[in-house]
């Protein structure tokens, strides 16, 4: 029943990965721009919740607010301001920057919060659970972030199909020149691209400081699981990041299960092994369409 | 048409190689009238920094292999020296080169995995890997899991501590001139070639005959093994160490980036200029680890934008200097010629064309 436990604990676990996911994916799928500085970024996000909450007395619910629109807005400046000059056919100068810029966020945190663990108090919901049978209880605050998780991809994958400008994203992905010859300004569609990157990583550190809590040094992590979900799922696959990010939390609660039971392994290492699986025999991933 | 051929030394890289050559030595002679070892140890660093930067040079700048999991390379050389020396009782020294023997091997099934990825996500395809090596290690009881492990006297064979300091410094020393010269001689070969062809246009060296993977394959099991031997020196250097701190990204990754990058990735003599320009930092800011993070951080991220060939590119811009003779020229009657008051087209070092 324990492993069961450890199962159903892992996809809740899942949401919160692809959550981390869906920005990298978007502003990789976009622009073919890898952001180093991710996870870094998601825990600027918690952090900024952080003093938001303490200093307006805000839930950290409610703090999403304030938190998603600076992130936002943080986003589409930075790709306006820098990453757009690093956009092209070689990859070294965006790694480079955004490798630089996790750096700085890092140590920036550490001198402004200190090392200290913090958390995010959203009250007693952090407690409750729904019982599913004896041994197996779901709590709220997982529940919500899957579903968050779920409602934020499908509201990407509904922009990507539906409207202007996900057609746009579209377009330029396929083929930036022919787009910007139809009228689109590709530099500041992938800044709308950024900032959209940006508000969802904001979600996502702010779900993960609800969750559990969190240091100044805990992004490089998080880049690795969102990198992981995205992977396993498959590049360009919307739903692929979503299975992905589950099939990664399951190995972490299976991981961590096998841990407390025979005192050996953790959660992170075999999820990063689940990767390298599946790097391995399907580096497409699961849904992929392409590999690159 | 008589006259022309093709050349890559002029009078500016004789003057270099000489320049290095004296300066080689005088680094070489330094124990004999460094007697309290003051110049010696803190020169290790600095030299150690040069082999890392170098040998990620070798990957990113001339490969197109952005590694960002040198540090698990770093944390093989150094629990292979404590395995080897503390729990086999091997001479720590030839430690050092069975460190580089596992750093290769090991970098085969790594190279396997990661080189299925491309670009940025090869970046974080290699520190996923680096993140598994630093995992097991901390699981692994008998490298000593979380402990901190110290290599004791007696695993160091007796050597005195003049001894050791003058050794230490001496591996340091070769691995740094070792990991320049490795640079000059790849480019100079066919292998380099066929790098620079590589990082032009993939495809278009793949069409004319070139081996892509085994090309990469080679400077990435170089690049493992040296990075390897310097992971062991540094551990001879200081000799406590932890998983945490043997497979730091922040400092065996991101530093040496960071020094790259602000020196030139790219060229053979840019990170000779950043680990200058690191030592000026340092020495600068003594305590503030997180400034130094900072700074470094801000100044890398900018140069990536507005000067993707670092201090030396832009040096190269102004006066087209070249200091290891890796560029291939044209000289003859109505050519140029080796460049006489800087006049010279100004081209990126090692031959390369638009990239």
């Amino acid at each position: 029943m324990e492993w069961l436990n450890a199962v159903v604990q892992g996809i809740m676990l899942g949401g919160l990965f692809a959550l981390f996911a869906t920005g990298l994916s978007l502003a990789f799928g976009v622009m073919r721009f890898v952001n180093l500085a991710h996870g870094d970024l998601a825990i600027l996000g918690a952090f900024v919740a952080v003093s938001v909450t303490s200093a307006l007395g805000l839930n950290p619910f409610v703090s999403l607010v304030i938190v998603v629109p600076v992130m936002l807005a943080a986003g589409y400046g930075l790709q306006l301001g820098a990453f757009n000059f690093t956009v092209g056919a070689d990859p070294l100068p965006s790694i480079l920057v955004t490798f630089g810029l996790g750096v700085v966020i890092q140590n920036a945190l550490l001198q402004t919060y200190s090392a200290d663990s913090r958390g995010l108090d959203v009250g007693s919901i952090e407690v409750e659970s729904i019982a599913i049978t004896d041994a197996i209880a779901v709590g709220w605050i997982p529940l919500i972030t899957l579903a968050v998780a779920i409602t934020v991809l499908l509201g990407l994958q509904l922009m990507l199909s539906r409207t202007a400008l996900g057609r746009a994203f579209r377009a330029v992905s396929d083929d930036p020149a022919t787009a910007r010859l139809m009228g689109i300004n590709d530099r500041n569609l992938y800044a709308v691209a950024m900032g959209i990157a940006f508000a969802t990583v904001a979600i996502a550190g702010v779900f993960l400081g609800i969750r559990q809590s969190f240091g100044p040094t805990d992004g490089p992590a998080q880049l690795l699981y969102a990198f992981e979900a995205v992977v396993i799922g498959g590049l360009g696959s919307v739903w692929g990041t979503l299975i992905g990010g589950l099939l990664l939390g399951v190995a972490h609660g299976i991981g961590g299960q096998v841990e407390v039971s025979y005192g050996y392994g953790s959660g992170p290492l075999l999820g990063h092994l689940v990767f390298l699986a599946v790097l391995a025999t399907k580096p497409a991933g699961l849904l992929g369409r392409r590999t690159e | 048409m008589t006259g022309h051929r093709v050349t890559r030394s002029d009078r500016q890289s004789t003057f270099g190689l000489a320049v290095s050559a004296v300066l080689l030595v005088v680094l070489v002679l330094l124990p004999w009238w460094d007697g309290d070892g003051s110049l010696r140890v803190p020169l290790v660093p600095i030299l150690y920094y040069l082999a890392l930067a170098q040998m990620w040079n070798l990957l990113a700048g001339f490969a197109g292999l952005v590694s960002i999991g040198q540090q698990m390379f770093v944390g093989i050389g150094v629990y292979t020296l404590l395995s080897f020396a503390e729990d086999f009782g091997v001479d720590p020294y030839l430690s050092v080169l069975l460190a580089g023997v596992v750093a290769a091997v090991l970098s085969l099934p790594v190279a396997a995995l990661a080189f299925r990825l491309r670009g940025g996500y090869f970046a974080i395809g290699t520190w996923v890997i680096a993140e598994v090596f630093r995992l097991i290690a901390l699981e692994s009881g008998f490298l000593g899991g979380a402990n901190v492990r110290t290599l004791t006297r007696e695993s160091l064979g007796g050597y005195s501590v003049d001894t050791r300091n003058t050794v230490t410094y001496l591996m340091a020393l070769g691995l740094a001139a070792g990991a320049t010269a490795i640079l000059v001689f790849v480019l100079r070969s066919r292998l380099g070639l066929a790098l620079r062809s590589i990082r032009d246009n993939q495809e278009g060296a793949r069409g004319l005959g070139v081996s892509v993977t085994r090309a990469k394959l080679v400077v990435w099991v170089i690049s493992a093994s040296w990075t390897g031997m310097t992971g062991a020196v540094i551990l001879l250097h200081n000799p406590s160490t932890r998983a945490e701190s043997a497979f730091s990204v922040l400092r065996w990754t991101a530093l040496v980036v960071f020094i790259a990058i602000i020196g030139g990735v790219g060229s053979t003599t840019g990170p000779i200029i950043g680990v200058a320009i690191y030592w000026g930092v340092r020495e600068f800011l003594e305590d503030a680890d997180e400034w130094r993070f900072i700074i470094l951080g801000l100044i890398a991220a900018a140069m990536a934008i507005t000067a993707p060939r670092g201090v030396y590119g832009l040096l190269q811009k102004r006066w087209a200097v070249q200091f290891f003779p890796v560029r291939r020229r044209l000289v003859g009657p109505g050519i140029g010629g080796p460049a006489p008051g800087g006049q010279s087209q100004p081209a990126p070092d090692a031959g390369s064309t638009a990239r």
